[in-house]
């Protein structure tokens, strides 16, 4: 019975949902290293789906992918019904002004301002907004949604660690993201930072519609934020589902995740 | 067997140094351009070095002075002072110890500057956001160091001049005019144009090793030293090198 009901539940999202992004057995190797080794996962549109795995099990590298800041070895990557790995450089550009990024790091220009910082993605993709010269508009909103339009003068250096992340965040929500993937968007932040930054993500989705790959390994944030989530495990999409199907799995492997 | 892997290791960099300029030389002649970064990085390089490179023609020309002046004097031959110092100088003293110190001080600063902004994902983040960080970044540093260098040389070399003059008028109270006319009665094209070719190239092969150390920079903070610093004995290095290529190419075209 429940089973039955959750096909119906997967097939309705399979014939609903646009899908926005997906991987097909992923395969990437670091000499002896094997990191990936068939990694599948399907975004559908408006959702937030949570990665979660082991540190040094892989987020990264498969992230990267997704951006193209590595080439896997094997595998398909489709972003929005484009591949991925068939584009020429100046397609993969104006493809990445649809996909945002979320460093692990932050990654502010540390010899910019925060305007700069904020401007730097625009000084290539203005047509994406007609013929706009005047950035300052759009670089109030984006650090509007982010509650940090005070900082527009500070240097990178001046900034706590969350203000920094939430900086990064506006950097990437400027040009205007249909896609956004956050590389562990809490990791080095205290706990109440982390909230912080945890219901910002949640009302950036709301406000912008975007579609969101999570990838974390704290607990915390994965139950507030996912819709659905996927384990990474060895390589693999080890196992799929809600955050509280995952989190009464009886598979030892899984159930380390919750501890 | 450690020696064989350092040899290997050296002619694979050489390779990637060959794969970069060639990626260099592509992006240089694509659109769009950055005319606005180019101004600034020439400003900012320019001014970084002016006062090391003023201080050191100086000390060049004082130096390079002091030191000849007994040697003549015992010909007799004090009067060919300000041919010998100059032609000295403008043809090889100066570029090479101004582009030395140059090295010193942009190759060092690029690979530092852009080995922390790899390993930080700075320039991952350029990437990301379709912006092509090679050309805002590398382009641009690359092309200021080679413009700049020739200019700061022949500022250096005025300098050098001026220093050896004030030890000559001390010493034998040679007219300021008197010397500046020996000196460029002494010189020839011969020997300023080969000597400014020279130093584009320096400046190139400064600006490009300091970029290419730094953007393919190891991780972590012991990354972004060694890039400093491999940045400054490669292209110093390099330098050498280059001079000898253009002595020996300017030994077969001008002295005939
Ligand atoms: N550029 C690289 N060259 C060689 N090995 C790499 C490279 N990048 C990552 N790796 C290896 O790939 C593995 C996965 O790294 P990755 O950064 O993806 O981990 P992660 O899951 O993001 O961990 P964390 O939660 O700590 O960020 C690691 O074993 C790492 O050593
Ligand atoms: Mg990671």
């Amino acid at each position: 019975m429940h089973e039955a009901k959750h096909i119906q539940n997967t097939l309705e999202t399979l014939i609903s949902k646009k899908r926005m992004l997906e991987i097909k057995d992923l395969k990437k190797a670091f000499g002896d290293n094997h990191v990936l080794n068939g990694f599948n996962l399907i975004l559908y549109e408006g959702e937030n789906l949570v990665i979660m795995g082991k540190s040094g099990s892989g987020k990264s590298v498969m992230i990267k992918c997704l951006v193209g800041l590595m080439e896997p070895d094997s595998g398909s990557i489709k972003i929005m019904d484009r591949n991925l790995l068939a584009l020429n450089q100046v397609e993969l550009d104006e493809l990445r002004t649809e996909i945002g990024f979320l460093f692990q790091g932050s990654a502010l220009y540390d010899s910019m301002t925060v305007r700069e910082n904020l401007e730097f993605p625009l000084r290539r993709h203005t047509h994406k907004f007609g013929n706009i010269t005047d950035t300052t508009q759009l670089v109030e909103e984006a650090l509007e949604s982010v509650g940090l339009v005070h900082a527009i003068d500070l240097m990178p250096a001046e900034l706590s660690g969350g203000m920094k992340r939430r900086i990064a965040l506006a950097r990437t929500l400027i040009l205007k993201p249909k896609i956004i993937l956050y590389d562990e968007p809490t990791s080095g932040l205290d706990p109440i930072t982390s909230k912080e930054i945890i219901e910002l993500m949640r009302n950036i989705q709301k406000q912008y519609k975007t579609s969101s790959l999570i990838i974390t390994h704290d607990v915390d944030c994965a139950r507030v934020v996912s819709e659905r989530m996927i384990l990474l495990v060895d390589g693999i999409n080890y196992a799929e589902g809600t955050f509280e199907e995952l989190k009464a799995s009886k598979d030892e492997k899984v159930k380390a995740f919750f501890k | 067997m450690i020696r064989l892997i350092k040899i290997r290791a050296f002619f694979i960099e050489i390779g990637e140094l060959t794969y970069f300029t060639r990626r260099f030389l592509k992006e240089l002649f694509s659109k769009p351009f950055e005319f606005k970064e180019l101004l600034r990085q020439c400003y900012y390089i320019g001014n970084k070095s002016l006062l090391l490179v003023g201080v050191t023609g100086f000390i060049i020309g004082l130096v390079i002075t002091l030191q000849t002046r007994p040697t003549l004097e015992e010909f007799g031959a004090e009067s060919w002072m300000p041919s010998m110092v100059s032609i000295s100088i403008i043809r090889e003293i100066g570029p090479v110890i101004i582009a030395l110190t140059f090295a010193g001080r942009i190759a060092s600063g690029i690979g530092a500057e852009l080995g922390s902004m790899r390993v930080t994902e700075q320039i991952d983040a350029m990437e990301v956001s379709g912006t092509n960080p090679f050309k805002y970044l590398v382009v641009t540093r690359v092309l200021a160091a080679t413009l700049m260098l020739p200019i700061l040389v022949i500022l250096g070399d005025t300098i050098a001049l001026y220093g050896s003059y004030l030890i000559e008028n001390s010493k034998g109270d040679v007219s300021f005019l008197l010397y500046f006319n020996k000196v460029f009665n002494s010189l020839t094209f011969g020997d300023i144009i080969p000597a400014t070719i020279k130093t584009y190239f320096f400046g190139f092969a400064i600006g490009l090793v300091g970029c290419f150390k730094g953007y393919y920079c190891k991780k972590g903070t012991v990354g972004v030293g060694l890039a400093a610093n491999s940045a400054v004995v490669f292209s110093s290095m390099l330098l050498f090198v280059i001079d000898f290529i253009a002595v020996f190419v300017t030994d077969i075209f001008f002295e005939t």
